[in-house]
């Protein structure tokens, strides 16, 4: 039926849409790993700052089409840096309000956020309405790259991989490589002694709960290139995150790379496979059971007991 | 003059009054007086002698909200024009609006609520399958009425219940008989997301498929609600290069879907397209602009061209804003009242057995999708619409099917 070359095609483009879930997989992963992992923090709510992001871009993309219709083709670029900016500031505020007086009860923490992300849920139904909505992309972020006639490489994926990447490199520089990254390091692994040093960690903690939620809104005006945006489509991608950062470890990045890796390739390589939701399965399974046998996940910081 | 002299006397008068409207032409007039509550109501219902109270019972939060707004919005609409001209046997109705929640429990309790303390006498609600399962059986055991506007995939008769959405063969097979005769197409790939009405209806598709139109299906894919990576999938279409695609996709999902088939160059300039679950409503999320040239089947698009469909698309923006656009259930949803408005004055009763029985056959020829008639099974006799996505986000509709027979129990496709 189909000849040799369309085979091979087909295999460069199934191995692209692996790396292209994967890195979405990671954008949406790392301000999440940051949280719970640098902090411990679970915070439920971090779909709904992916939502911020998705809504940011809505609404610059409407501001575009009616007063600065020059920009049809930049906007998005803008909307990346002010969803970041937005959500970050939102995440500043919870924190004030609300986690800095549960950082010692994660369970609380769990539950507290979960209402919040109902509230911010039900916040944006009242805003923007219940019914999704639909950014106007530039035509150049929906089309393909045609590297041969019979393959399409989706811009769309790899503008999501790059900013993965990019995102990725500044959390690890910014985490290894600067004195902010110390401190937070230092918070992480033994709070009282890093106040003991003179480390503000009241503040680390604000700052690093920020930049994790700032991630999260890079992740929502990403994903509108690739998906939905209306009141929960943060919450559609919550349960994969968790995933992801359970799996590689909580408290470890390249851990966080790796899960997000291997599960995105285990999930598309089975998908091309099996049917959908057979592939859905055998995935959750296997995570199981790896988590059975080590539930620190694939990569754990040493700790003495 | 005695009691029985006057209210004689005052028949008359409202007999040659509504003579004279029905003259001017206007009807609508009839007057409470000519209808005793103690003669319409025997069975206890939420009825006075200037009101009769309904129940509405959507998801106005929650997931499904997206949806049910419109349906919402649609009943409002239906039951403010009943009121204006008149209300129901010189009744006005009064609604009570509970909300479901996206939750099927919470469905169950608020029906009970409705029928058992608020005693209304029909019911609008319920958008998902799963949430008219879950209200069913107290429907059934109140002797409650509700009016259903989805699509949905049949296999259910309820007395309790009118279905004033297509089910599944009426909005399946003559969609395939379309693609077959216009499109010439022999392959399909059928897609879906993973529950009872994608489910079913690609069953009845495949088998119409399979032994009817003699075609091939070359693949049958289903991923979980809320899926958001389609590139393995849009590999294996590529792979299997089908002459259709059969999607029914709901939800945030069906954003990714489409999105991800524009940008992997899927595009109707490539691929020929039909699905059942997109209407104006997911279109607003989707963006017209990433589905352009694939199509629709549906009863209805807010861009038929008839004078019921013009006045009601104008009398819709009056109300809910310019911006706002009308979907197949949302159509539907506006035909509940007038279909149980029209039940109950031929029944001359609000009970429910009496506009249960007065129901059948019952025709509304002022439908915004054209002329309707209710079936003895509770279904409507309609018609079929292909409609093709235009970068407005509304549909250019291009065939329109007879008349045709709903059948929730279809023989030869179980």
């Amino acid at each position: 039926m189909s000849s040799w070359s369309d085979l091979f095609s087909i295999l460069i483009m199934q191995g692209f849409s692996g790396l292209s879930s994967f890195s979405v997989l990671l954008l949406m992963a790392l301000g999440l790993a940051i949280i719970f992992g640098q902090m411990g923090v679970i915070n439920m709510a971090h779909g709904e700052f992916l939502t911020i992001g998705a809504y940011t871009t809505f609404v610059l993309s409407e501001v575009c089409q009616r007063w600065a219709l020059w920009m049809k083709g930049s906007y998005f670029i803008v909307s990346v840096v002010v969803s970041f900016f937005i959500a970050a500031a939102v995440g500043l505020v919870v924190e004030h309000l609300m986690i800095r007086h549960l950082y010692r009860r994660p369970l609380d923490t769990l539950l507290a956020t979960w209402g919040l992300s109902l509230i911010m849920q039900q916040s944006f139904r009242s805003i923007f309405g219940a019914k999704e909505v639909s950014a106007t992309l530039p035509d150049w972020l929906m089309g393909s790259l045609q590297p041969t006639p019979t393959i399409d490489i989706p811009i769309n994926g790899l503008l999501v991989m790059g900013l993965a990447l990019l995102m990725t490199a500044g959390v690890f520089v910014s985490l290894y490589k600067t004195r902010w990254g110390i401190w937070v390091r230092a918070t992480t692994q033994n709070r009282v002694m890093a106040q003991a040093a003179g480390i503000n960690t009241r503040r680390i903690d604000r700052y690093t709960f920020g930049l994790g939620c700032g991630l999260a809104g890079v992740a929502g005006a990403a994903f509108t290139t690739i998906g939905s945006t209306g009141p929960t489509s943060g919450s559609m991608y919550i349960v994969d995150t968790f995933l992801v950062v359970v799996f590689g470890g909580a408290q470890s990045l390249i851990g966080c790379i790796a899960s997000a890796f291997s599960i995105a390739e285990a999930q598309s390589t089975a998908e091309f496979f099996l049917t959908g939701s057979t592939a859905k399965v055998l995935t959750l399974l296997t995570v199981i059971v790896i988590l059975m046998l080590r539930p620190q996940g694939l990569f754990s910081m040493r700790v003495r007991k | 003059m005695t009691n029985s002299q006057m209210s004689s006397s005052r028949n008359l008068h409202a007999a040659k009054a509504s003579a004279l409207f029905v003259l001017l032409g206007i009807t609508g007039t009839i007057e409470a007086a000519d209808y005793p509550t103690a003669k319409v109501n025997t069975t206890g219902l939420a009825v006075t002698d200037t009101e009769v109270t309904v129940g509405q019972l959507h998801s106005a939060t929650g997931t499904m909200a997206i949806s049910e707004t419109g349906s919402i919005q649609a009943e409002r609409l239906a039951i403010d024009q009943i009121n204006a001209s008149g209300g129901i046997l010189g009744r006005k109705i009064k609604i009570i609006q509970e909300d479901g929640a996206s939750d099927w429990p919470t469905f169950a309790e608020k029906a009970k609520k409705l029928l058992i303390s608020d005693k209304v006498a029909t019911v609008f609600g319920c958008w998902t399958s799963a949430s008219r399962k879950a209200v069913l059986p107290v429907f059934e055991k109140e002797n409650g009425l509700l009016y259903y506007p989805t699509f949905y995939e049949g296999l259910e008769q309820s007395k309790n219940v009118f279905y004033t959405g297509q089910e599944a063969t009426q909005q399946i097979l003559a969609g395939l008989d379309w693609l077959v005769k216009e499109k010439k197409a022999k392959t399909f790939f059928l897609i879906g997301s993973d529950y009872i009405w994608p489910r079913t209806s690609n069953k009845i598709a495949r088998k119409h498929i399979e032994n009817v139109l003699k075609g091939t299906v070359v693949g049958e894919e289903y991923y979980p609600l809320g899926h958001t990576q389609f590139g393995s999938l849009i590999n294996k279409i590529k792979l299997k290069k089908p002459d259709a695609i059969y999607a029914i996709i709901v939800g945030g999902s069906n954003v990714s879907f489409y999105k991800q088939l524009k940008a992997a160059g899927v595009t109707s300039a490539k691929q020929t397209l039909l699905t059942i679950s997109v209407t104006e409503d997911e279109l607003l999320g989707i963006g017209g602009e990433n589905m352009v040239g694939f199509y629709a089947a549906m009863k209805y698009f807010q861009s038929l061209d008839n004078p019921n469909n013009k006045k009601f698309v104008e009398k819709f923006k009056a109300k809910y804003g310019a911006k706002s656009v009308i979907g197949d259930v949302t159509q539907a949803g506006y035909l509940g009242p007038w279909l149980w408005k029209a039940a109950v004055e031929k029944a001359g009763s609000f009970d429910v057995d009496k506009v249960v029985a007065a129901s059948p056959n019952i025709e509304l020829k002022t439908a915004p999708e054209g002329y309707v008639k209710l079936h003895p099974n509770h279904h409507l006799w309609s018609k079929l619409r292909i409609g093709q996505v235009e970068m407005s986000g509304q549909f250019k509709v291009l065939y329109e099917s007879g008349l045709l027979e709903p059948n929730p129990f279809p023989k030869g496709y179980q």
